[in-house]
């Protein structure tokens, strides 16, 4: 087999003293797309920022065969202020800055790659509004720009579909499958539902991590890898399957 | 006597000159501190370097020099222990304003006889500005200026979203590092020209009346300059004219700008 991408060996991560990842090991290869699922407060967003280098593990390593700005990151909703005085284009064109460049104006290339990811995410006509001016789902779209805009060899999306209307949720799996052909991908997520057709495989996170060759997983696996999640079933009739209540 | 002879002497020219490069500088590092929340912070180190007012005074070397260095150093020690998430930013921030302006009431009390021009540095005293300091504010201006304008887009991301910024490879801690000395550097500076107790006003109102207007960063720091400088040029003039403190007239005028900013918002755009 090829070289992974990335390379987790039993890497413990702790936040703030207190360990949220426990001996987790995975490979990430190229043109895997991985569903990350687990419960909230499980470590999913942990193992995302010890993967980017924004968490040293305490134990373990992570080794990655590629330089941390070949890989698109969109964050989780809560962590940028929304009321930040910033443009949308200034947002994506932020996803093509690396390293300390003095730079004054812009040049043809990089206006070229704004406007084809303002094109992707369907904002071109929002180009210049401030963030704090748009609704959740545009806001998504931008965070989306931004992650893809350098043509990244890696993409990790920490929960995309948070605060976005149903419209953009089906547009950007859609999307995501199309960019996997030549993109390896990431995906954390709280429904494993919705993401299950356009996955390759699963990972389960609840402080330990459990990978699933496979895009579909029934209760009881969730069960036997300690990943208390509801599944959630999407067809034409909406219905849900919700675990019984256990009593004593 | 009419406005233009005003204009002639000497002491209202440098206070006109003053009046600029403070609305430059601070029209600059006020964005930055608004922008990112940082105005807690700022009023840390603005009292903290009192302490380096007193120590001057007590061992005899210039107060500014003393309040810049501990300016500089409450700076440094904010950012390094809120990174390092050693205590509570805010309670950081709390002990260092207390502890500054607590060792600088020992040290002048400690100092014999009167200190001279001690209400200038907690309230300001833009007319009595000197050459010496007007070329250092110079300098500075010139500083700001140059870092925002080669170092824009590093400064804009970093502020954004930080873990982004550290993805991409940006050197986040440089970029910190060099603006909170700016910011403190920003303050002591000011403190000459609008004192201690105002200095905030001067790095706040302008930019919250440029946000009234627009919400780009670039556009926010050039009507602070704009706008700052305006209301400094109309606060000294009217202090004159009414022969009250020209620190707190600029202050007032500041404030008064803006709820004219705000009316004119509401009339015009109807929001």
């Amino acid at each position: 087999m090829s070289t992974p991408l990335i390379e987790i060996k039993n890497m413990d991560v702790a936040y703030q003293k207190q360990l949220v990842l426990s001996n987790i090991s995975l490979s990430v290869f190229e043109h895997d797309f991985i569903g990350i699922i687990g419960p909230n407060g499980g470590g999913k967003t942990s193992l995302v920022k010890a993967i980017l280098g924004l968490l040293k593990p305490v134990g373990g390593s992570v080794k990655h065969s590629m330089n941390s700005w070949e890989i698109g990151y969109l964050p989780q909703g809560n962590q940028v202020d929304e009321n930040f005085p910033i443009t949308v284009k200034e947002v994506i064109a932020s996803g093509l800055e690396h390293g300390l460049k003095m730079r004054l104006g812009t040049t043809k290339s990089r206006q070229h790659k704004v406007e084809k990811a303002l094109e992707t995410v369907g904002l071109k006509a929002l180009h210049s509004r401030p963030i704090g001016e748009l609704s959740g789902g545009e806001f998504q779209r931008t965070m989306l720009a931004r992650a893809i805009i350098s043509s990244p060899r890696l993409l990790i999306l920490d929960e995309p579909d948070t605060h976005v209307d149903n419209q953009f949720e089906t547009e950007l799996y859609a999307l995501l499958k199309e960019l996997n052909k030549t993109i390896t991908i990431l995906l954390v997520s709280h429904d494993i539902g919705i993401i299950s057709p356009y996955i390759k495989t699963i990972a389960c996170v609840n402080r330990d991590l459990h990978y699933h060759a496979s895009n579909e997983i029934s209760e009881e696996q969730l069960k036997v890898y300690n990943c208390p999640i509801e599944i959630i079933a999407h067809g034409p009739v909406p219905h849900r399957v919700i675990k019984e209540h256990i009593h004593k | 006597m009419d406005l233009l002879h005003l204009f002639t002497y000497g002491f209202f020219q440098h206070a006109v000159v003053a009046a600029l490069l403070m609305s430059v500088t601070c029209g600059i590092i006020g964005t930055y501190i608004v922008s990112r929340r940082m105005v807690f912070i700022s009023g840390g180190i603005t009292h903290a370097s009192f302490g380096g007012v007193g120590i001057g005074y007590y061992l005899g070397f210039p107060p500014l020099a003393g309040a810049a260095t501990v300016a500089v150093l409450a700076a440094l020690i904010t950012e390094n222990l809120t990174r390092r998430k050693v205590m509570r930013n805010d309670s950081i921030i709390a002990i260092l304003w207390s502890l500054g302006m607590a060792i600088g009431i020992i040290f002048v009390y400690l100092t014999p006889g009167y200190a001279p021009n001690l209400m200038s540095y907690l309230f300001g005293s833009i007319i009595t500005v000197t050459s010496t300091d007007l070329w250092l504010m110079l300098a500075l201006a010139l500083t700001v200026t140059t870092v925002f304008t080669l170092l824009y887009r590093p400064i804009l991301y970093v502020s954004f979203d930080e873990q982004f910024a550290r993805i991409r490879g940006i050197p986040v801690m440089f970029i910190n590092y060099l603006l909170i000395i700016l910011v403190a550097l920003t303050i002591v500076l000011s403190i000459r020209t609008a004192g201690i107790i105002l200095v905030l006003s001067v790095l706040t109102i302008p930019q919250n009346i440029s946000n009234l207007f627009t919400n780009r960063f670039s556009h926010i720091m050039i009507g602070s300059v704009v706008f700052g400088f305006f209301a400094s040029l109309l606060g000294l003039v009217l202090s004159y004219y009414l022969d009250i403190p020209s620190g707190a007239t600029i202050i007032f005028t500041l404030v008064v700008l803006y709820l004219v900013a705000r009316l004119i918002k509401v009339v015009i755009f109807g929001r």
